[in-house]
């Protein structure tokens, strides 16, 4: 979503980070480009003002540290102001002592309420509660009908009547308390920040049913006007949060650094996709690592460590950093990543990939993964142990065994070699070459405060993370990699419903939690 | 390709992974930390008891249409959201006097709020600029415009050079049905659009026939539906989750069949950096251009709240369907939909419409004046 923000900063960062000494004209010169590319990512011009006041008034207090360059320090200070700016800490929800907890949703027409009271729903679910869904829109068509459907997809009733919004709200909050449902959702009909009288109805639903929680939904494509909707919605109805919606798009985003701005609420939730498992909890700082082009390596640690069998993963790393990976080994991997979600989503967490394979992986689906695996599954063990044997009779051979061409076996070979090379050639990134080296950086870790930050995870790899610039980059053939990138699936259903599966690009959804 | 991104995905994860085994331990060991909230209030006494249906099915579904207004449709100005005064303070500053850099400085800022882009104000700024120097800038009304000229003449001139034709075509060959596909990302206002015009055509004495193209979203044929009953016109529909292309094929068939005289088609919102269903999208196009049927307007609504991420849009849609004109949505809130400047000096796709609310009458044809008079009311 804020590739293009995320690029633009890239290239700022990577030029001021090469800098030693930075004059006040470099400075005003480098702000006033992060002026131009806040601006085209539809941050609020009165945002943009502070912001940059902001990382003024951090330079002008900081000391001047040892360890980093001015450039460094002008990167460092907007980092700290993009965290801030996107809600400062994770909203974490609290329920209320004498249930139900009441979530209500408001926002303009079309922002996605709706589908966000679903996954909203879903996502309570997870964590062990037992909501209920109250279909409040009574203005549009069919809308609830349309959360009934999604109710049912995710196993979770809806209440709604024929009467009034406030009514329905009322209605259904006695409704949980009946059922003993610890959970209400209050689903809303889309209405403009300037409308008197709906403004009043909203106003009214939630002096009725007292929510603990109430969260503006706003669109992530939203434009200058982000800051009025919001601060209107937030006269009303003292928001407690935010969901932002549509982030899988390539909308700027300058909306939700705009929402904070100015309601001083942070970003609860992130939507990411059209399927109702498609929503996160929002995380600014790795949103902040994002936009300057770092990558999420948290998230993807996180997610690697959970879905991963340590054992085989642990082996593995050792011979992939030798040079020793075998397509064996690739293929055990292949089924472990197969858990862990949309390889979309991943490709976005991981730092220094270009806008193109960005977008080339959000193409990619799970049938990719079962075409690479039925090729290598073709080869016979040996082969699969030296693929140097492979000539053109056995090249045949596993293409028509995996149906596919030889052109596809081809270039899986080739694509692997390539990458047992780069691998490689990252190993002394990484540092890890025995069971001391393990040792020395897990004590590191542990030795710190609550939780790694990006600069102890570089200073235990050794000053090598893949995509920061000055750094071990990932090598240039893997961003020029992407052009020429992906082709459709052309099914008869592109979005799969039918057959019932298969995300398609967005983020990875957090497991269950332990 | 995939194979290069499966393979790096694959090695970069086992890297992870062992940082992750590395900080596990200390992650469990990490006691979870809740931001305390204030306890709730005792809960306010229950409200009067409600013996609703529940989860039985309505009697009465809910928000249906109202009924259209019987007048004209509404006065552009009127509807228009209530300007919060983006040229005021420039118009302050400027009074009578000369044009200084604070003055340029407000009047940047106040273009930026409408949406307008960065690219777009910096060419009027230049334009301003040039004409300041040559002392045609002579107080506040001479500034606006001036500005005004600039954004009208924006709107107004196609790329050819030739005029912009904001008309809605319903020009066929012979034996053929019109048909007109609407477009664009989710939520902006497709089907309401759909419904107003169904209401219109209706009204104007033409057969109309909805295809409910929509197959993803939940219950969208039922919202397609009751904007059909609505406005008296013929729907075809299929399942839910159901192949789009099919339905819009159906529906074309049963409007030669029954002689229907426009097809307006519904289809789902769907991001345009979404390659799978861009081409779905296209193939919805080419089936819906097949006889009877003729596609001769291929309609791309917007949402006047997006901001510059609308002129991605307008470039992807139109490359991909080859989009004739935009429909620009909610323009009765806050939002400006200054965006459609860029687009159109961009693009040169043209605002055919615009949607003024909720209701069967609230869409009006696109004046260029009247929308840039209303961007720079104080």
């Amino acid at each position: 979503m804020f590739d293009a923000l995320s690029d633009r900063l890239d290239r700022i960062a990577g030029r001021l980070r090469s800098r030693g000494r930075l004059s006040e004209q470099d400075l005003d010169e480098a702000l006033q480009e992060i002026r131009t590319a806040l601006l085209e990512a539809d941050v609020e011009v009165g945002v943009v003002r502070a912001f940059l006041d902001g990382v003024r008034a951090r330079l002008a207090g900081t000391e001047l540290s040892k360890a980093l360059s001015p450039g460094q320090q002008v990167v460092k200070a907007v980092h700290e102001q993009l965290i801030d700016a996107l809600g400062g800490e994770t909203l974490k929800i609290t329920y209320a002592s004498r249930p139900p907890t009441v979530v209500l949703l408001a926002g303009l027409q079309g922002a996605g309420k709706t589908t966000a009271a679903a996954k909203l729903a879903r996502w309570f679910k997870q964590q062990g509660r037992n909501p209920l869904l109250v279909a409040a829109d009574l203005q549009r068509p069919a809308a609830v009908e349309q959360l009934r459907v999604l109710g049912e997809q995710i196993g979770v009733s809806v209440y709604s009547e024929p009467s009034d919004p406030v009514a329905v709200a009322t209605g259904g909050v006695a409704e949980a308390q009946r059922l003993g449902r610890d959970v209400v959702i209050l689903d809303t009909a889309g209405r403009l920040a300037i409308d008197e009288a709906l403004m009043d109805e909203v106003a009214r639903v939630s002096a009725a049913t007292d929510p603990s929680y109430t969260f503006l939904v706003i669109d992530a494509m939203t434009g200058q006007d982000a800051v009025a909707t919001a601060s209107a919605f937030h006269e009303r109805l003292a928001l407690d949060g935010v969901i932002l919606t549509k982030l899988d798009g390539d909308a700027r985003g300058g909306a939700a650094l705009s929402v904070k701005g100015v309601t001083g609420r942070p970003i609860a939730f992130a939507s990411t996709g059209e399927k109702v498992e498609d929503l996160d909890v929002f995380h600014p700082d790795r949103m902040a690592d994002r936009i300057l082009g770092m990558g999420d390596v948290l998230s993807l640690i996180e997610q690697a460590e959970r879905t991963m069998d340590a054992e085989v993963v642990a082996k593995s790393a050792g011979r992939l950093l030798d040079g020793t990976f075998t397509l064996d080994d690739f293929l055990e991997q292949l089924g472990q990543v197969r858990k862990m979600g949309s390889m979309g989503g991943l490709m976005r967490l991981m730092p220094g990939m270009s806008k193109e394979m960005r977008s080339a992986a959000d193409q990619l689906d799970d049938r990719e993964i079962d075409r690479v695996e039925a090729i290598v599954r073709s080869m016979t063990p040996a082969e699969r142990r030296d693929p140097s044997v492979i000539d053109g009779s056995r090249r045949r051979r596993i293409a028509q065994g995996a149906g596919r061409s030889v052109q596809d076996v081809n270039q899986l070979l080739n694509q692997f070699r390539q990458m047992q090379k780069m691998m490689k050639s990252m190993g002394p990134m990484a540092g890890m070459g025995g069971g001391k080296g393990k040792t020395a950086m897990a004590k590191q870790l542990l030795g710190r405060g609550p939780k790694p930050d990006m600069a102890e995870i570089e200073a235990a790899l050794g000053g090598q993370i893949p995509g920061r610039k000055g750094a071990g980059g990932l090598p240039a053939e893997l961003t020029q990699a992407g052009r020429g990138a992906g082709g459709a699936a052309s099914s008869s259903n592109a979005r799969g419903t039918a057959k019932g599966k298969k995300k398609k690009g967005g983020r990875v959804t957090p497991r269950k939690e332990r | 390709m995939a194979t290069l991104i499966i393979s790096i995905v694959v090695a970069l994860l086992v890297l992870a992974a062992i940082v992750g085994l590395l900080v596990r331990a200390r992650r469990a060991e990490r006691a979870e930390q809740v931001t305390e909230k204030t306890p709730e209030q005792p809960a306010t006494p229950p409200p009067e008891p409600v013996a609703p249906a529940g989860q039985a099915a309505d009697e009465e579904i809910p928000g249906a249409p109202e009924e259209p207004a019987e007048e004209a449709p509404p006065a552009y100005k009127d509807r228009l959201g209530k300007s919060r005064g983006l040229f005021a303070s420039v118009r302050a500053r400027i009074g009578r006097g000369r044009l200084d850099e604070d003055a340029i400085a407000d009047l940047e800022e106040a273009l930026l709020r409408s949406d307008v882009g960065v690219a777009t104000t910096d060419q009027i700024l230049a334009t301003v600029r040039a004409a300041a120097l040559e002392q045609r800038v002579d107080g506040d009304d001479a500034l606006v415009e001036l500005v005004r000229t600039e954004l009208v003449s924006l709107l107004e001139t196609a790329p050819d050079g030739g005029p912009v034709d904001r008309s809605l075509s319903r020009e066929v060959d012979d034996g053929r049905v019109p048909v007109w596909l609407f477009v664009g990302v989710n939520g902006v206002g497709k089907t309401t659009t759909i419904g107003k015009l169904a209401t219109r055509e209706s009204n104007e004495g033409l057969r109309v026939l909805l295809a409910a193209g929509d197959t993803f979203r939940a219950a969208a044929a039922d919202q397609l539906g009751l904007w059909a009953e609505r406005a008296g016109a013929e729907i075809v529909r299929g399942a839910e989750g159901g192949d789009p292309s099919s339905v819009v094929f159906d529906a074309v068939q049963a409007a030669g069949a029954r002689g229907a005289d426009l097809v307006l088609a519904d289809t789902a919102g769907r991001l345009h950096t979404k390659v799978n269903l861009v081409e779905e999208l296209k193939k919805i196009r080419r089936v819906a251009d097949r006889e009877p049927g003729q596609v001769v307007e291929v309609l791309l609504v917007l949402d006047a709240t997006t901001g510059q991420n609308a002129v991605s849009q307008a470039r992807e849609f139109s490359e991909a369907v080859d989009a004739t004109g935009v429909v620009l949505t909610k323009l009765d809130g806050t939002a400006r939909g200054g965006v459609v400047v860029a687009i159109s000096r961009e693009l040169g796709l043209p605002v055919k419409l615009v949607g003024l609310g909720e209701g069967a009458a609230d869409l009006v044809p696109f004046d260029p004046a009247s929308f840039v008079d209303a961007l720079l009311e104080p």
